[in-house]
């Protein structure tokens, strides 16, 4: 990716490499060195909360409850894994997580597609008023939301159903996804529309064979990331969802802190499974995230 | 004689570009990707290279080159109903789950819903301005927003400052050093909220955290069983860990995302001339990136003011009253003391107090041709 902006550090760095060794000062090395120890500190600092995840997750129980944490595991063992796993309503919790998420990420996908498409290729009037409400409504208190829908979704009885959870994280995901697949539909030239319905498409043909595949990685890279959203949410699903068996895994973490104290060796166990599959997908759009990010296109 | 030099030439200035420049923007692919990555932050960091506006209101001449010209929306036909159709389910769906609530959280304030009007359906009787004069009144309310402000200045200080610092930092480390914190960064950032406060909450455990241990290890004090969270002090400390470790990943890539649009030249020229390393930071770095980190400010503070979930999940889902910050002290009006009113009263006058920043956020936006 560093290749695609030109005056980037990297390519001056290449400059350096090419040139002959005499060219960095010895003093410049050190200083480099400096910088690059410096660096790998806080990569250990910022890393290691999430090392301390797994490898919690993954010692003995003994040490867990020790007044002598050690920063090594002197054994590796499944056992929390196995606990966290055999807690109730762990199968259940899944499957409420993925029909949840999973729902509102495929319709707010198609919602915000069709959004995108409108915004990105027309020029309507309140089109300009339509993206700054976008944006704006992300800056929203989630409790000013919370209460109200709270009250309405108990009015209408949708509490404790799954569909006043996907509702919500459906509309949820929309700002964001509408702001990021437009970024794309904008950089399809309207030609290649406009050649295929020349070439006699209809409008639906021309949308399904030739704008739809060039939008299909922008669509990834927003359903994933409105996946991750929609999984790691917790507030409107401690709320909105009262019955054990209806939970959703982050609420479903919370049955691991008890009057007795928690279990830490298999709340980290169970974290670490819940954080798993959030992790191999933000490592696909990441680069994204922080373009869109900037642009306004998501809540934090 | 001649044709070697510019090829030796252009071999030590190739940076991305294996023969000469490429062409511009000939290849679909190539295209899509370099707009993708960096449009956002090319543009935003962009005074040398000012974003040309659409003149408004004409229709008459389309959007002139800013390297996507075509696609830009087409000029307006007069009755097309087309795109009104395609957003409509969009608009729809946002009335109901945002404009709606919006509404009614403001009907809400002015009426005085409680538990009994809850179940039963009954209409709230209304009371006017009651709900707000009795928490403007309340010496809790003015604590609790003194408390949300000190705590997203502190948070979004220490955020915007580490952040800064590790950007600079990353434009100065050797590549693979780069790409290890890089990983770092987004291991950290991709953890789920819930999960990274159970961590904290492990890391902080007054019997078996590691803090206790490591202090008590190298400052040989007793702290074993020393509870952070008994001390509201201490335990805004470990909140605003928890606040700050999960923020600084986006700030640093963002940041760094900018820092790269920096050109070289001018800095190199800078210090040729004799300016130390503040100097050119102050006079050609800062410039080029301080749309993008007023921009990543604005988003912390809100997003900082807004902080809900860290607090509410290390203090095991009930946040004593000296952990309330304006979003708990309405939660907790709302959902335990069933005052519902108050706390949309409350949700209300912080949507009040943000709305300065999210209009200025909209103003930047703007000013970088973001909402275009």
């Amino acid at each position: 990716m560093s290749t695609s902006t030109a005056p980037s550090p990297a390519g001056g760095r290449q400059d350096l490499r090419q040139a002959p060794k005499q060219e960095l000062r010895p003093d410049r090395r050190r200083t480099r060195r400096h910088y690059d120890v410096i660096g790998l500190v806080t990569a250990v600092v910022m890393a290691f909360p999430v090392y301390w995840l797994v490898v919690s997750s993954l010692r003995p129980n003994h040490e867990i409850r020790s007044y002598d944490q050690t920063l090594w595991p002197s054994s590796l063992t499944f056992d929390n894994f196995a606990r966290a796993v055999k807690q109730e309503n762990f199968a259940t919790a899944v499957q409420s997580s993925l029909i949840v998420s999973v729902t509102a990420v495929v319709g707010g996908m198609v919602i915000a597609t069709l959004a995108a498409l409108a915004i990105g290729r027309f020029r309507f009037f309140g089109r300009k008023a339509l993206l700054m409400v976008l944006i704006l409504v992300q800056m929203l208190p989630p409790t000013a939301m919370l209460i109200p829908i709270y009250a309405q979704l108990n009015a209408i009885g949708g509490l404790d159903e799954y569909w006043g959870l996907i509702v919500v994280y459906l509309v949820s995901t929309l700002p964001f996804a509408i702001v990021m697949i437009r970024g794309f539909v904008v950089n399809i030239p309207v030609e290649l529309e406009e050649s295929a319905m020349v070439d006699g498409c209809t409008r639906m043909g021309a949308f399904r064979r030739v704008i739809f595949p060039l939008l299909a990685p922008g669509l990834a890279a927003a359903s994933i990331f409105a996946l991750v959203n929609a999984w790691n949410e917790y507030l409107f699903a401690y709320i909105l969802i009262n019955d054990n068996s209806k939970y959703t895994l982050n609420v479903w973490l919370m049955t691991f802190t008890t009057e007795r104290g928690t279990d830490y060796g298999a709340l980290m166990a169970a974290s670490t499974l819940i954080a798993l599959p959030v992790v191999v997908f933000f490592m696909f759009i990441q680069k994204k995230m922080a373009a869109g990010l900037t642009s306004g296109a998501v809540k934090g | 004689m001649l044709p070697p030099r510019p090829v030796r030439r252009s071999r030590r200035w190739r940076g991305p570009a294996p023969r000469g420049p490429p062409p511009p923007f000939s290849v679909q692919k190539n295209k899509r990707k370099v707009s993708h990555v960096t449009a956002a932050d090319t543009r935003a960091a962009g005074p040398p290279v000012p974003v040309p506006r659409a003149p408004e209101g004409t229709g008459a001449a389309p959007v002139p080159a800013t390297g996507i010209p075509d696609s830009r929306p087409k000029k307006r036909k007069k009755g097309e109903l087309l795109p009104y159709l395609l957003i409509l389910p969009a608009l729809v769906a946002i009335a109901a789950v945002y404009a709606f609530p919006l509404a009614k959280t403001v009907i809400m304030s002015f009426q005085d819903m409680g538990r009994k009007e809850l179940w039963t359906g009954e209409s709230p009787p209304w009371v006017g301005f009651e709900q707000f004069t009795n928490i403007l009144g309340d010496g809790e309310f003015w604590s609790v927003t003194g408390r949300t402000v000190v705590f997203m200045a502190a948070c979004v200080t220490l955020t915007m400052a580490v952040g800064l610092l590790l950007a600079l930092l990353m434009t100065r480390l050797t590549t693979w050093v780069r790409l290890v914190l890089t990983a770092a960064l987004v291991a950290a950032w991709s953890m789920p909220l819930m999960v990274a406060a159970s961590i904290f909450r492990w890391l902080s455990d007054s019997d078996y955290g590691l803090i206790n241990t490591l202090i008590a290890k190298v400052a040989g004090e007793d702290f074993l069983g020393h509870n952070w969270f008994l001390d509201p002090k201490q335990g805004f400390a470990i909140i605003s860990l928890l606040v700050i470790w999960g923020a600084v990943p986006f700030v640093v890539i963002t940041l760094y995302a900018a820092l790269t649009q920096v050109p070289r030249e001018l800095e190199e020229a800078a210090s040729l001339d004799g300016a130390n390393a503040p100097a050119v930071f102050r006079f050609v770095t800062w410039p080029v990136i301080r749309p993008v980190f007023t921009m990543v400010a604005t988003l912390s503070v809100i997003w900082d003011f807004n902080v809900f979930g860290q607090i509410w999940l290390l203090r095991g889902n009930k946040p004593e009253p000296e952990y309330e910050t304006l979003g708990l002290y309405s939660f907790s009006k709302a959902f335990e003391s069933t005052s519902f009113s108050q706390g949309t009263a409350i949700a209300l006058i912080t949507v009040l107090l943000l709305s300065g920043v999210a209009v200025y956020y909209l103003r930047q936006l703007m000013k970088t041709g973001e909402v275009e």
